[in-house]
């Protein structure tokens, strides 16, 4: 009985300094996350939360929203003739672009990687494009590759090759933006070297040794062990392709000859609309146009996209380790 | 992947996407004309001239008001475009404008109708000044919307044609065109072709040739943008098909689109030394009447000629007129110095020594009757020609619309498909283009 007397105070006491603890706790994980939460909040689920609900109303900028339902949704979908292909570019870009830059990039850090003497010029040589401003590289280009006057074109005659029409021509314009893109792909080339230098040399000496072919040794040695740099390769290079922006737009203004400025009109995509991207959409909707509704829709379509390559890329991410494992 | 890594990734990318995109909330307009304009205060202004010569001539013009109106001083903020002009007015704040100019009078709509811009027709009813009796015909209709006078004209644009003396001369053609007949049969004969190019170009007539755009060739046939109830006439008004038909009439004749344009690619920037006409690459230019001074000042080896651009054939009672347009101020409906404000607009826009000094220093047009007809304006006589355009009385602009100027933007599009032979059917076109006009201003409603 005493035991039962004595040990019931104790027995009520130690739920209740155990659930004490455990708010204690749980306030104190929540102190160390706040920072984070904060972050998330604000600028996360606050934007977007803010997109969402901007993208059902009709919004200026100086009147107060005000309900449209799906009106926007609709335009952008069905009446706006620059969504569908602003986003055939988009995908365009992130396929090929995307592509071409991580195997670019991997190549050129390969080759880096084995050659002997010189290293550090070929290392600057490549990366050198890459901090070179986006609209000076982009004008560089845009001259270089002019089908009229550059020194590309010039080059391709004498050679019997035929010239390009390059940034004037709609079937040439997404190929030269991603030879833009390739040249400056220094920073993917120093993250490919760095990841290709830790690969442990047992490895590649075990698989020699087990008569592995140099294919071989890449696909089984060197891919397993840089996959996460693959996959940060793509994702990011998924992310930035999405928000292609500056370089388009100066190449269509270039080449077209019509500098927007001051007192001039917005002009989608020169030539024939093929170098249109969807960020280039959400500005002129949504800072030209002020149809922050419209832009918003614009804006939730780049989203759900990154979502989707981005769960798609994991995906297929799990099967290539498995298949390296 | 480790789950914690995959949902930072996927964290990743969507807060990069969401960070990137997400609107902004923005201020409300919040003010009044209760300031005392009689006491000392300080108003920014915004506009967007650049070029050295243009900052010292709005110095100038503020010098002028300011001496007019010791206790209203000026903070000037210039090579401002319209896309940052909007944002700070609906930003509004202590740095925002109070006073705005903008070169593109097409958003004049936009700004009325969304209330960026006050409406100054109480302004003007209180000083007494007859806006009507004041302005051009041309330049009055621009600068309001919907009965709202949310700008005012500051300086205006005329276009015509720039021609190559010499290049007339050495052709045998002894005097510029007057219709469009006449044009097409002189373009063709000042046309010299050199192997897969020109040794010289009557004219180039591509919708991509810097300031031959549809609404500037356009005007030469008097359209109706928009017929009642607001709704697009480009399909119904025969002017459109008109314009349409003789611009892929000179791009089939002086050589097709791939030839043209393959040309063009070759020829140096709008705004710089090597424009065409300077080097004498092109016969012909449809230009405003600043290309006068540009072209004096690159010391072309010919001799300028100056006229107005030709008319229909059926409406040659008509040469003379042209397309007009200009620079345009308003005041930003955040002010919070509206009187003020008003002096300081009232001043540059309406007071004839101030346009005319004004117009003097940039070389554009004036934009009052009063400051066209001044002995004090001081012009190259081949630069009457654009006065007398832009006091023309069938001289048109394209008018203020609820989305700016994007039904131009919708025409030109066609514009391009239709010269590059990618849209044949001109009807079908037209009324197509009509139909995205008109949804496009249901969207901005």
């Amino acid at each position: 009985m005493s035991t039962l007397t004595t040990s019931t105070p104790a027995a009520a006491a130690r739920p209740a300094g155990l659930a004490a603890k455990r708010r204690r706790s749980a306030l104190k994980t929540l102190a160390f996350m706040s920072p984070g939460l904060i972050g998330f909040a604000v600028f996360f689920a606050y934007p977007l939360a803010s997109t969402v609900y901007f993208s059902f109303m009709h919004y200026d900028g100086f009147k107060p929203p005000t309900w449209s339902g799906t009106k926007n949704w609709t335009y952008v979908f069905e009446n706006y003739p620059l969504f569908w292909p602003a986003l055939r570019n988009t995908l365009w870009l992130v396929v090929v672009m995307v592509t071409l830059r991580v195997l670019f990039g991997l190549g050129v850090g390969m080759l880096i990687t084995k050659i002997k003497t010189g290293t550090g010029v070929f290392r600057t040589l490549f990366y050198l494009p890459y901090l070179a401003p986006p609209v000076a590289a982009t004008m560089a280009f845009a001259f270089l590759l002019n089908p009229g006057t550059g020194p590309v074109n010039s080059l391709l005659e004498k050679t019997g090759i035929p010239a390009p029409g390059w940034f004037n021509d709609p079937t040439w314009s997404k190929p030269a933006l991603t030879l833009l893109a390739l040249w400056g792909v220094g920073d993917l080339m120093v993250i490919f070297m760095a990841a290709l230098l830790d690969v442990p040399t047992e490895q590649y000496e075990a698989a020699e040794l087990d008569g592995a072919s140099p294919w071989q040794r890449f696909r089984y040695v060197t891919l397993p062990n840089i996959s996460p740099i693959v996959m940060f390769a793509v994702v990011t290079g998924v992310i930035q392709t999405m928000q292609y922006y500056t370089q388009p737009l100066i190449a269509g203004k270039v080449a077209s000859g019509v500098i927007q400025g001051a007192g001039t009109q917005f002009e989608p995509g020169y030539p024939d609309k093929s170098t249109l991207t969807l960020p280039q959409l959400v500005y002129n909707l949504g800072f030209q146009r002020f149809d922050y509704g419209s832009a918003c829709v614009v804006a939730l379509v780049l989203f759900a996209l990154s979502m989707v390559f981005t769960a798609f890329l994991m995906r297929r991410r799990g099967g290539l380790i498995q298949a390296g494992d | 992947m480790p789950e914690v890594s995959r949902k930072a990734a996927i964290a990743l990318a969507a807060s990069a996407s969401i960070a990137l995109f997400a609107t902004a909330c923005t201020g409300q307009s919040n003010s009044g004309a209760n300031d005392d304009a009689s006491k000392e205060t300080a108003i920014n202004f915004w506009h967007a001239w650049s070029a050295p010569n243009e900052v010292a001539a709005v110095k100038s013009l503020i010098a002028g008001f300011e001496h007019a109106h010791p206790n209203i001083h000026v903070n000037v903020v210039g090579n401002m475009t319209d896309d940052k002009i909007n944002q700070a007015l609906r930003t509004g704040g202590d740095k925002a404008p109070d006073v705005i100019s903008s070169f593109t009078t097409n958003n004049v709509g936009k700004f009325c109708s969304s209330g960026a811009l006050i409406d100054l027709n109480p302004f003007f009813k209180k000083a007494g000044i007859d806006a009507q009796a004041t302005f051009p015909k041309a330049m009055n209709e621009y600068t309001q919307f919907d009965g709202d006078r949310c700008t005012v004209p500051l300086l205006g644009d005329a276009y015509g044609l720039y021609y190559n003396k010499t290049a007339f001369a050495k052709a045998g053609i002894k005097n510029p065109p007057k219709t469009w007949s006449e044009f097409e049969a002189d373009a063709k004969k000042l046309t010299i072709p050199q192997g897969d190019g020109y040794r010289q170009l009557g004219f180039m007539p591509d919708y991509h040739g810097w300031e031959t755009t549809t609404e500037h060739y356009f005007a030469q046939f008097s359209p109706t943008y928009f017929g009642p109830g607001g709704k697009s006439d480009v399909a119904r008004d025969p002017a459109f098909e008109k314009g349409f038909t003789l611009q892929k009439k000179l791009v089939d004749e002086l050589g097709g689109f791939q030839k043209l344009e393959r040309y063009r690619a070759t020829l140096g920037d709008e705004w710089g030394p090597k424009h065409p006409f300077h080097t004498g690459q092109v016969a012909m230019q449809l230009d405003g009447e600043w290309r006068l001074g540009m072209a004096v000042d690159a010391k072309p080896k010919f001799d300028i000629g100056v006229a107005p651009l030709p008319v229909p054939d059926d409406q040659a009672d008509q040469y003379g007129k042209g397309y007009i347009t200009g620079t345009v101020a308003g005041i930003a409906a955040t002010s919070h110095k509206q009187n003020a404000a008003w002096e300081f607009v009232k001043y540059i826009t309406t007071d004839t020594d101030a346009v005319v000094g004004f117009a003097n220093d940039i070389h554009n047009v004036p934009s009052t009757l009063a400051a066209l007809k001044s002995p004090k304006l001081k012009y190259d006589p081949r630069f009457k020609t654009f006065l007398d355009i832009a006091a023309n009385p069938n001289s048109t602009t394209s008018p203020a619309s609820i989305n700016g100027g994007q039904y131009l933007v919708t025409i030109q599009q066609f514009g391009y498909d239709y010269e590059s032979g990618k849209e044949k059917d001109l009807k079908a076109g037209l009324a197509r283009t009509a139909r995205q006009i008109d949804t496009d201003i249901a969207q901005a409603k």
